[in-house]
């Protein structure tokens, strides 16, 4: 079987926790082969990452050019194509960075191209069969592909469990000269933090998050109120956001804040991977949603069919109901 | 009349002065109709307005609403003073003519008619001008003193109109005094004993002119009659600037005014359906799309406020205000035709004289249109700004979706057709009612469900309850199921004409091939479209009035209301009260109903506050302080009732919905008129199955 | 400024419930509703917002069939100049690399300035756009929520990345841009603004007018096919409650408690 590559993605020398799940998608690919490890960057961060890559790593490449100090995907994808032997398949996390990167590199490198895999079914000579989604992760497909020639391949952060391998004493492979000189029409000016909210919801440990299932602006008061009785804050799903009811500062998801609460309610959340990966350290999940269908009770822990706007403010009753009880 | 040396030493004066006064008159004249001119500008450039028919119709609606003040009295403070000041306006309107003849003419002496049929007119219009002149004080008293809360003008629209109106008080004061002093100093001049109306102003002026020498008094005849001239020219060509021009415009405004309740003006005056494509601009997007009628409307706006008071968006604090609608108008009118210099016109009124959200927010309730007394008409300007804002593709996102949705699923919701007709599947109802599917198979009636209760879980009960009554008295009828699409009602409100004219094609042909010869609907909202917005359907009735009537017939009888403590009240919705008169008929039926104890909420009938709107109002969101519905259910509270009772499934969303919002659950409850009946009819013994029934 | 913007026609999701047909091998397309992709309508509003303010015109072009053609007098209802149709039998079952290669094929005949696609359809591949840059060796930036024209040579723009922040870049024209939802709000477009375009004429090229070598698109060309369709056996997931409203808010607020999530 061909080479497997993993783009490991990093920041301030911690290298990412898509790295572990990649390497485990690897393995799926190809139970006997090491991948080896692809890392971009500058200074002594991208060093600290190589070091610890050589820890569960055989072989680490590390390209090293002042230009990747910020991580560029139009001048990465030029670096790895003068670097990568023909027929090589490079797994890469499906995020900001993976969809920025990948459907180029493969064009580039002449390899087929899947997306947001979330396993492997088969992998046999140079077919692999994978699993993915479609229609906001209605259905689910096999998709075929002839990776003979080679293959990127971008993997649903969360899908494949970070197994956890026997410490290896890898080698790092200096190939930063190699990439030499790199121009791209795209130059990276500055990162712009979003704006904070009023509130910060990555620092609550109970979360009442809504969705579309809200239905409209005014209705969100009484998610409010049940979050005023518990202590908790508001958080929502990127339809809300939107649909400008709350700011953006509230969002959970890929593209939001990523919380790590005690307790996560769900109330009119579908459930889509984009909002579920902003949800970290396996919290309480308790889902509400009228459509029993909902991927969201695929996730959840406890599952209730019933509509948010009637729920939600006999919740809040019952709860002070408690608290005066309580209070005598 | 006698004659004095004195009166003749005046009269002279007049003789002398001849030329002056007739270029006076000239003048005034002149000035005036230039100005009127000027005015006219902009309707010559407006769009056409079919105003012409039914002339006899117009003329008994000028007796009852400009003659006879009819819209007056709902305000009684301020509408008997305006009665008053009017019929004085008209009882003196002969006079000043005659006066004004004295200036020119020398065969007209003085001022007086002769005969005793003269006498008395002399008399009615004595006490006329006095009553106008202490009108005027106190409307200035009350201007100035009581300041009733709708004359105040927000901010954002301003400052107070209160100078000018004191301004235009005062000067009709000063001419009902300047009127009556010439009258004085003639009548004291001429030596006349034919006194002038005891306790007048005249008499008053006569009294005070006794201390003086007749020569004074005559001296005073010829001033005190320009000081008239000038006022009445001052103000006949200062009218025409502020919301006095509604004097010479009323006239005109009443009798071209709207005949059709209900319905919305076609896009284009003049332009059949099918040749609508070939208009270039839909809506209202220059001053100059307005049509001539909608231009006399601003003019004869009197700002007295009565609309905006009543206007239920006005009182949640949404951007609206029907009186600055004309108001706005009018003054851009007046900048953009100056009296001298160039007319600017096609500027888009959208951002400069209306904002987006001040279209978007009217919920077309009527409630404006109801209290004006001079007919103004609010809600098709709504409708063709939105039909401009829809044209040029500036619709609020909220918005979008809905209508995507009906474009294709011909419902808001997006759900699909197939569904439509589910309701009537529910098992336990299917075993006491069976609905079918309309199919020519020889059903009499249609029952028209429409999109909301139709699909909304909650409303569907409201059309279970209606099937189970329509079968209980025998009726013979089905529905169209998946067939039937969104009556378009408020797609059309909304300004997207083209997606409402194909949603009532394609209903009007599917009604058509059901075969049926009647409608019935428990949506006024479906009830006005059929009604007055669809052509070529068969008579459509709301089934309150079909209840209402199978009651007198004794065809449905009720068991006593279950729990007797409560006390209930009657929301007229929007669609069935106030557009359509419809307030008796569900009056009649809670009352039909034994133990039923209702109250009236202080807004009722045709003052009914509108719910919140219905239709796409439900998605869009408005900036507003209060939800309307909330403001609805605290006047129930304050009646005295817990029970509102409603016969329209949009009321029901927003009121239900208001309910909670307000804190209100568990003390105060909502129900249909038809789900109260179907709870409270005595079902007749069980009949066998219907043969013809086609499932 | 020339903008191409690459769009095409998908079920709407928010309107439909997908679900598996009865032979399994697709979905239940019957009764569905289709629509432009959403993220190709903010594709060609910003498209139109970026010509109001330099000049220019939009072309809207999509890879498919005659059904395809209704999103394209969409868009120009909503003010494309021009619509293109690209069709050829050939080009059915095309996998993404294949249509990236048609649309480059239509791109030669042009001089398109920017070049815009939607970031992703409903199969979540998120893929045309980068690979049609890299094929025509212009630069790429997908997920792109605001664009500011610098001058003629160079734009300024901002990608959504994690957490809500913004990467902001320049990037040299021509280029190819992928658009993410929320970018802008869309005109509306109604049934009158459609009739209106109804009779404008729609280019229609077909395989051998712009010069792609059959071999290389299709089924024939594709290295990534979709096999099936399937629902997933539900695994574990949640623990369903089932009793009254009452009774389940009872169990959720037990178990908060336990977790710690109640005061």
């Amino acid at each position: 079987m061909a080479r497997i590559f993993v783009y490991i993605a990093h920041k301030n020398g911690v290298v990412d926790d898509s790295a572990m799940e990649l390497f485990a998608s690897a393995r799926k690919i190809d139970s006997t082969a090491h991948p080896t490890a692809l890392v971009t960057g500058w200074g002594a961060s991208l060093d600290s990452v190589c070091d610890t890559l050589r820890g569960c790593c055989s072989e680490v490449w590390k390209i090293a050019n002042e230009g990747l100090a910020y991580p560029n995907a139009e001048l990465i994808r030029k670096a790895l194509v003068k670097i990568l032997p023909p027929g090589s398949i490079v797994l890469v996390p499906h995020d900001h960075f993976g969809i920025d990167l990948a459907p180029g590199l493969s064009i580039k490198l002449n390899a087929a191209f899947v997306s947001d895999i979330l396993d492997i079914a088969e992998s046999a000579g140079g077919t692999l069969t994978v699993v993915r989604q479609e229609f906001g992760g209605q259905v689910s497909t096999h998709v075929r592909c002839d990776v003979s020639a080679g293959g990127v391949i971008t993997v649903r952060p969360g899908a494949f469990k970070a197994s956890s391998s026997t410490p290896l004493a890898g080698v790092v492979v200096d190939r930063s000269s190699e990439a030499g000189r790199l121009e791209a029409g795209r130059r990276w000016l500055e990162t712009v933090a979003a704006e904070a909210g009023e509130v910060d919801i990555t620092k609550h440990n109970v979360l009442v998050s809504i969705g579309r299932g809200i239905q409209e602006k005014d209705n969100i008061g009484i998610a409010q109120e049940l979050a005023d009785v518990l202590g908790a804050a508001v958080s929502c799903s990127r339809p809300v956001v939107d649909a400008k009811w709350l700011e953006k500062s509230r969002q959970v998801g890929s593209s939001g804040k990523t919380v790590k609460p005690k307790v996560y309610l769900a109330c009119g959340i579908s459930g889509a991977f984009q909002h579920l990966a902003g949800i970290k350290g396996n919290p309480f999940i308790i889902a509400i949603n009228k459509n029993p269908k909902a991927p969201i009770f695929q996730v959840a822990d406890i599952g209730i069919v019933d509509d948010i706007l009637e729920f939600l403010p006999e919740m809040t009753n019952k709860i002070r109901e408690m608290q005066s009880v309580s209070a005598k | 009349m006698q004659g004095s040396p004195e009166l003749s030493q005046a009269l002279a004066l007049f003789e002398s002065a001849r030329v002056l006064l007739i270029v006076l008159h000239l003048a005034g004249m002149g000035c005036f109709a230039y100005i009127i001119w000027r005015r006219l500008m902009p309707l010559m450039r407006a769009q056409a307005d079919d105003r012409f028919d039914r002339p006899w119709t117009r003329l008994t609606r000028v007796a009852q609403f400009w003659f006879g003040q009819w819209r007056h009295p709902r305000y009684p403070g301020a509408g008997i003073l305006h009665i008053v000041i009017f019929t004085g306006f008209i009882l003196l309107a002969v006079r000043s003519f005659s006066t004004l003849l004295i200036g020119l003419s020398s065969n007209v002496l003085m001022p007086g008619f002769p005969g005793t049929a003269g006498h008395a007119y002399d008399v009615a219009t004595d006490y006329a001008a006095t009553v106008v002149f202490f009108c005027m004080l106190a409307a200035m008293v009350r201007r100035l003193v009581f300041q009733p809360a709708r004359y105040a003008v927000p901010p954002r629209y301003g400052k107070a109109h209160t100078a000018d109106a004191i301004f235009l008080l005062a000067l009709i004061a000063l001419l009902m005094a300047a009127d009556s002093l010439f009258a004085a100093a003639a009548a004291q001049a001429s030596g006349s004993h034919e006194s002038l109306a005891l306790f007048s102003l005249p008499w008053a002026f006569q009294l005070a002119l006794d201390r003086v020498s007749r020569a004074t008094a005559a001296n005073l005849c010829f001033p005190a009659y320009v000081l008239h001239a000038l006022a009445f020219y001052f103000l006949l060509c200062y009218r025409p600037f502020g919301i006095q021009f509604h004097v010479e415009t009323s006239l005109f405004n009443v009798y071209f005014a709207k005949l059709d309740r209900g319905t919305v003006k076609p896009v284009r005056w003049g332009v059949e359906d099918q040749q609508l494509e070939k208009v270039k601009s839909f809506g209202v997007k220059t001053f100059e799309d307005f049509t001539w009628k909608h231009m006399l409307d601003f003019y004869s706006c009197a700002d007295c406020g009565r609309c905006s008071d009543n206007c239920p968006g006005n009182a949640v604090g949404r951007p609206i205000s029907p009186r600055f609608l004309s108001i706005k108008a009018r003054d851009y009118a007046f900048q953009h035709y100056p009296m001298f210099g160039k007319a600017e016109n096609d500027k888009p009124v959208i951002g400069s004289l209306y904002s987006e959200d001040e279209v978007w927010s009217c919920t077309t309730c009527g409630a404006c249109e109801e209290e004006c007394p001079l007919l103004i008409e609010n809600i098709d300007k709504i409708v063709d700004l939105r039909r401009g804002l829809i044209d040029d593709g500036n619709v609020p996102q909220s918005l979008q979706k809905p209508l995507k949705a009906l474009e294709s699923r011909g419902n808001p919701y997006g759900k699909m057709e197939k569904k439509r007709g589910e309701w009537a599947s529910a098992k336990d109802f299917q075993q006491t009612c069976r609905v079918r599917t309309l199919d020519n198979n020889g059903a009499a009636t249609l029952y028209f469900v429409d999109s909301v209760t139709s699909y909304d879980d909650r409303m569907q009960s409201i059309a279970r309850a209606a099937a189970r009554i329509l079968d209980s008295v025998g009726e013979n009828f089905g529905i169209l199921g998946a067939g039937e699409k969104d009556s378009g009602h408020e797609v059309r409100r909304f300004g997207e004409e083209t997606l409402f004219m194909a949603l009532r094609d394609h209903n009007v042909e599917a009604i058509k091939k059901s075969g049926v010869k009647r409608v019935v609907t428990a949506d006024p909202h479906a009830f006005n479209a059929l009604k007055h917005d669809y052509k070529d359907v068969p008579p459509v009735e709301h089934i309150s009035q079909v209840i209402a009537r199978d009651i007198k017939a004794g065809m449905l009888k009720f068991r006593p209301i279950d729990q007797s403590e409560n006390t209930y009240t009657y929301h007229d919705p929007c669609y069935l009260g106030r557009h359509n008169q419809v307030y008796d008929d569900p009056r009649d039926v809670l009352d039909a109903i034994p133990g039923l104890k209702r109250v009236e909420m202080h807004r009722s009938r045709d003052r009914s506050f509108c719910c919140g709107g219905g239709g796409l109002m439900l998605f869009y969101e408005p900036k507003e302080e209060q939800r309307m519905g909330v403001k609805r259910v605290q006047m129930a509270a304050d009646a005295g009732a817990n029970v509102i009772v409603t016969a329209c499934p949009f009321c029901m969303a927003n009121i239900e919905d208001a309910i909670k919002v307000a804190g209100l659950e568990g003390k105060m409850t909502a129900i249909d008129l038809a789900e109260l009946v179907d709870q409270q009819m005595v079902r007749p013994a069980p009949q066998p199955a219907a043969t013809t029934l086609g499932g | 400024m020339e903008i191409l913007v690459c769009a095409r026609r998908v079920p709407d999701t928010s309107e439909n419930e997908i679900s598996l047909n009865s032979t399994g091998n697709d979905i239940q397309r019957d009764e569905l509703v289709y629509s432009v992709n959403e993220p190709d309508n903010y594709a060609v509003e910003e498209a139109l917002q970026i010509v109001a303010r330099v000049g220019g015109k939009v072309t809207v072009v999509t890879v498919g069939g005659e059904d395809d053609e209704e999103i394209l007098r969409r868009e120009m209802a909503m003010g494309a100049t021009h619509g293109v149709l690209i069709s050829d039998p050939a080009f059915a079952g095309s996998d993404g690399r294949g249509i990236a290669t048609i649309l480059k094929g239509f791109m030669a005949k042009g001089n398109y300035d920017l070049i815009l696609t939607g970031v992703q359809a409903e199969d979540g591949a998120a893929q045309v756009g980068g690979m049609l840059a890299a094929m025509l060796d212009y630069p790429f930036a997908s997920l792109v929520n605001s664009i500011e024209i610098l001058d003629g040579k160079k734009l300024k723009i901002s990608r959504e990345i994690e957490g809500g922040n913004r990467e902001i870049s320049e990037i040299d024209l021509p280029c190819v841009l992928s658009i993410q939802t929320g970018i802008n709000e869309p005109r509306y477009v109604g049934m009158r603004g459609i009739r209106a375009v109804a009779s404008v004429p729609i280019a229609t090229p077909d395989a051998g007018e712009l010069g792609i070598d059959p071999g290389s698109v299709g089924r024939v060309g594709a290295k990534v096919t979709r096999v099936d369709y399937f629902v997933p056996l539900l695994g574990k997931g949640a623990e369903m409650l089932s009793g009254s409203r009452e009774e389940n808010i009872d169990k959720v607020l037990e178990l908060m408690a336990a977790k710690g999530g109640l005061k």
